[in-house]
Formats: C-alpha cells, structure tokens, sequence
C-alpha cells in the first residue's frame, strides 16, 4: 500500500511536468493543424538556459530565491523568442503548404536545436545546484519532498492560470476564434498572425518552467533531454485528445502515473523479467493503444470535427 | 479629384482565377445610408466581390475606395478596423463558443487589452472586458436572439444562427454590414423579420449591402441595385429601373417577373 501511494505521488509530479509540456503541443494543434515536434528541445533549452542563469547568479552571490526568480523568468524570456522565432522562420512559410512539409520541417528544427545545445553547453550532464535543503515529508508511509510539493503546486496554478486566459480573457477568445475559423476570425478584426505567435509564446514560456522543474527534481539537464520528453508529453497530449487543453492536462497526470505505477509493479507481475528500467514503454505502449482505439483521445472532439 | 458622396467605390476590379475570370471590369459605388442590392444567376461573381471588397481575395486589377481611402491589397483585419463587416453565405460562427462569445469577438477589433492586460487582469482590462459583454448582451437582444446568452452557437436554430452572425457583424461597429444571402433558408415569417431587423439598421445609420436570391426581397427592401452576370455589371440602377431594363430581363429575370 505505501508502495501504491508513493508511486501516486510520483506519478502526479511527473504527471503535472508533462502536462504543461502537453499543453504546448495541444495550443499549437489547435490552432494551426500543426504537430510542433520542436516542442521537446525548447523544453531542453529552457533548462539549459535557466541552469546557466542559476549557476552564474549563485557565482555573482545573488541570494537564492532572487537567483532562482531571475532565472525562471530568464528562461521563459528566452523560450518565447525562441518560439516566437520558429513559427516565424520555419512554420510561417509553410502555412499553405501540404501538412507534410512542415511536420518534416519540425522534425528538422528539432535536430538543429539539439546540435546547437549540444554545441553551447557541451556532451556532459550539469547539475541543478543545491540551494535549499530539500526536506522530506512522509505522508501515510510514502515520502514527498520540498520540491516535488513546489513543482506540482506551480504546475496546477500555472494552468489554471492559462485556463482562465484561455476562457476569460479577450486574447483567449482571439485564440479559440482563430482554432475555430481563421477566416472568420480574421473578419472580426482578429490579426491571426499576432494570435498564432502569442500561442507559440505562450506554449515555450510554459516549456521553460517545465525544463526548469525536470531539471530540479532530476537534478540535471543535458541537451539530448528534450527528445524524450517531448514525445511523452505529445502522447499526454494524444491521450487527452490533442487540440484540447483540458484533455492535454489530463493525459499529462493519466501518463504520469501509469508510467510511475507501470514501474512500480512491472517487477512483481513478470516475476522480475521486466524491471522498472522499462518505465520508458509505457508511454508508447499507450500512444499505440490510443491511436488503435481512441484516435480522437478521451476528451477529443475537436478530431473528429476536423475529419 | 472631387470628394463623393460614396461610401465604397470600385473602379474597374478584376478577379481571376487561372484563365477563369470571375469578376471582369467591375465599377459601382455604394452611398452612405441606402440599402444597396446586388443579384444575378449562380456563378455571376456575387461573392467573389464579397471576398475582394473584405480583404478575402485580392484584385487582379482594379482598386476601391472605402470611406475616402483606397485599397487594393489590405488584410481582412485591417479592412474590419476601417468599417467593412460581413457575414457568410455558409454561415461561418464560431461553433463552440457560446452565443455572447461570437458577439465579443466581433468587439475585437474596437478595442485593445493586449498579451500584459489580459495576464495581468488590470482594472482597465476589467472593465473593459466588462463594457463588451454589456455591449454585445444589448446587440444580442437587438437582433432579437431571445435564447440565454451562454448558449454554444451550434445549439442555436438555423435562423437564429443567421441573426447572430449579423450581430457578430454589428459588433465590429460597421460602416458598411455586408450580407452574403441573409435569407438562404429561412421560412416566410423569419424572412420578413429579417426585412424588419436590416431597416431597422439602415436607420440606425449603417449602410447596407446585401447579396440575395429572394428577388421579392431585394425588390421591396434595397434603395438600389445592382446585377451581375457572368462576372460583368449589367445593370445599376433603383428596382423598378432594373425590374424593366432589357439585359437584365433577358440574362436574369428570363423575360418573367419573379
């Protein structure tokens, strides 16, 4: 029983991270039709980017919570050029075009990417500095610590606040305008240029954080990170039915915690054959079954009107 | 050149589409407070103008004016900030969102919380938020929608769905509401409503064009009118002068009177 209960917990925090990765993945979908696979680097950089921040603050002597501040706030700055500049450079002058191109031209940002990451920061692992003693609290027999509580709590608020953007606000309704009909859209006065960009900004902003939390809870980065990040998060987003926001949230925690309970007792149910080493295949093994069974996802409706 | 008493002008605009020409040679001018008519045969080109005059397709040749300004290559966006509103002949709602949603977003264009106001949630971006579901609550009733105002559009009846996606056009604080055949579909009752609402917006100042097929309606409503055929103006002129001219009978009207 405590081994369920801690593997919830973990499954939950893990859960939360891939949901915010998700919701980038399921924004941009929504609006443009478009499978953003350059999503997962810019998760990577965001990482890189804040821990570079971090450890160069710490050095300068900035008190830890000032560092950790700027940083976040560093990182998600330079996600969203980041994003901002991809839609621009390589997803704009593909807007017409058939949906293949673009999808390979994804696939292609995300290598030049990586190889940049990869030419800045180097092969090796960096470490997440230590700054605050990271307690740990047992609750009924499982442990969670300092951190685990701080990621999934700002990934809940970071949602609800993008919900209450998404429903609320005018740059919201703009958004789901644009998803729905971008000539009619347009009609209204809405600069779906403007839109679409304020969508990709949104999206590596969120990326940033997500980075910034993996980084924290592994305690490390490396530019090879993204990759399998980014397409576990695009199957929350499939399992949730992609170009649904709430669908995305709910497959990130759905996936989180298979994966973690699939782990936790692949062990006991082979007899040992497979051990948790094989956490990785459940994310796959969901995206087959879903695209066998539910190609629309659980929430998904969106698809199905598209078709 | 002098200034005219116009509203929007189009001289000699051209569409084509590959060697097809949709629209050739094209000139009329609509003036400020008329409800203004335009018919012909399927294909005729009715909606091509449509799209060249709200930003949807460019001219291949030719310009218009509108309100004093030219253009010849502007965006549908900035064409709806300088006071061209339309709707569609398929209607085009956005169908997910409720009934006051599609009536906001027709507030778009008039007013300017950006990407900080609406993370921020400022006092100003609050009130105006405020201001444009108060505005858009009043256009709903006005175009007589009596269905709560968090209905999703696709809920709304086939009229209905008509009468707001004229609000939605009312919303972007028209100078011109350009209709795509407001009446396609609608039975006789909702048809002579409908006559009532477009009169009761010319009063209301704003200048009126309108696309239809119901020639009794074209005929009993518009100040004037024009007909295409085969992408060429035919005839312009007030509805008993087309009713009688001679190409319009022959091309259009078949020699009857519809």
């Amino acid at each position: 029983m405590e081994i369920f209960l801690q593997q919830i917990i973990n499954g939950l925090v893990q859960g939360s991270v891939y949901a915010l990765v998700a919701l980038g993945y399921t924004m941009v979908y929504g609006i443009l039709g478009l499978i953003n696979f350059a999503h997962g680097e810019v998760v990577m950089i965001g990482a890189m980017l804040a821990l570079s921040a971090l450890t160069s603050l710490l050095g300068m002597g900035a008190p830890p919570a000032l560092a950790l501040l700027l940083s976040i706030g560093l990182a998600m700055l330079g996600c969203m050029v980041l994003g901002y500049s991809i839609e621009r450079i390589a997803y704009r002058p593909l807007r017409h075009a058939p949906r293949l191109a673009p999808l390979i031209t994804a696939i292609g940002v995300s290598i030049v990417l990586q190889n940049l990451a990869m030419m800045i920061w180097g092969r090796e692992y960096h470490s997440f500095p230590q700054m605050i003693a990271n307690h740990s609290h047992t609750f009924g027999g499982a442990i969670i610590n300092d951190i685990q509580i701080i990621v999934f709590v700002l990934a809940l608020a970071i949602m609800a606040g993008l919900m209450v953007v998404v429903h609320r606000t005018r740059l919201g309704r703009a958004m789901r305008a644009v998803a729905e009909n971008q000539h009619a859209a347009q009609l209204m006065g809405v600069d779906i240029n403007r839109v679409i960009s304020i969508t990709f900004m949104l999206g590596s902003a969120l990326a940033a954080v997500a980075g910034m939390m993996i980084s924290a809870s592994y305690g490390l980065a490396h530019y090879y990170m993204g990759f399998l990040l980014g397409l576990k998060a695009f199957t929350a987003a499939v399992l949730g039915g992609i170009g649904n926001l709430r669908g995305a949230m709910l497959g990130g925690l759905l996936l989180g915690l298979i994966e973690s309970l699939g782990a936790g007792y692949i062990g006991d149910f082979t007899g040992g054959f497979f051990g948790s080493n094989y956490q990785d295949v459940f994310a796959f093994f969901v995206l087959i079954i879903v695209l066998v069974f539910r190609p629309s996802g659980l929430l998904g409706e969106r698809l199905a009107e598209r078709a | 050149m002098t200034h005219t008493p116009s509203l929007l002008q189009l001289s000699s605009v051209s569409k084509q589409f590959g060697g097809l020409s949709a629209l050739s040679d094209v000139s009329l001018h609509i003036r400020r407070g008329e409800i203004y008519g335009l018919i012909g045969p399927n294909g005729a080109g009715k909606t091509t103008l449509f799209n060249v005059i709200t930003g949807l397709y460019q001219p291949s040749a030719g310009e218009f004016q509108f309100n004093g300004t030219h253009y010849q290559t502007a965006k549908p966006h900035v064409l709806a900030q300088a006071g061209i509103a339309r709707t569609f002949q398929n209607i085009r709602l956005f169908a997910n969102l409720t009934a006051l949603e599609n009536v906001m977003i027709g507030r778009h264009v008039r007013t300017r919380a950006g990407v900080f106001g609406a993370l921020l949630r400022n006092r100003a971006t609050r009130d105006e938020e405020h201001a444009i579901a108060e505005r858009a609550r009043k256009l709903l009733h006005y175009v007589g929608i009596s269905k709560p105002a968090q209905t999703l559009a696709k809920h709304l009846s086939y009229g209905e769905q008509r009468r707001l996606e004229i609000a939605r056009a009312l919303a972007t604080d028209p100078q011109l509401l350009a209709l795509d055949e407001p009446a396609a579909g609608m039975n006789a009752t909702e048809t002579a409503s409908l006559k009532k609402l477009l009169k009761t917006i010319r009063d209301g100042g704003i200048t009126v064009l309108l696309i239809e097929h119901d020639v009794k309606l074209i005929m009993g409503l518009c100040d004037r009118v024009a007909v295409l055929d085969y992408g060429k103006k035919i005839a312009e002129d007030v509805p008993e002068g087309v009713r009688k001219d001679p190409a319009v009978i022959a091309a259009y009207l078949g020699g009857g009177d519809d």
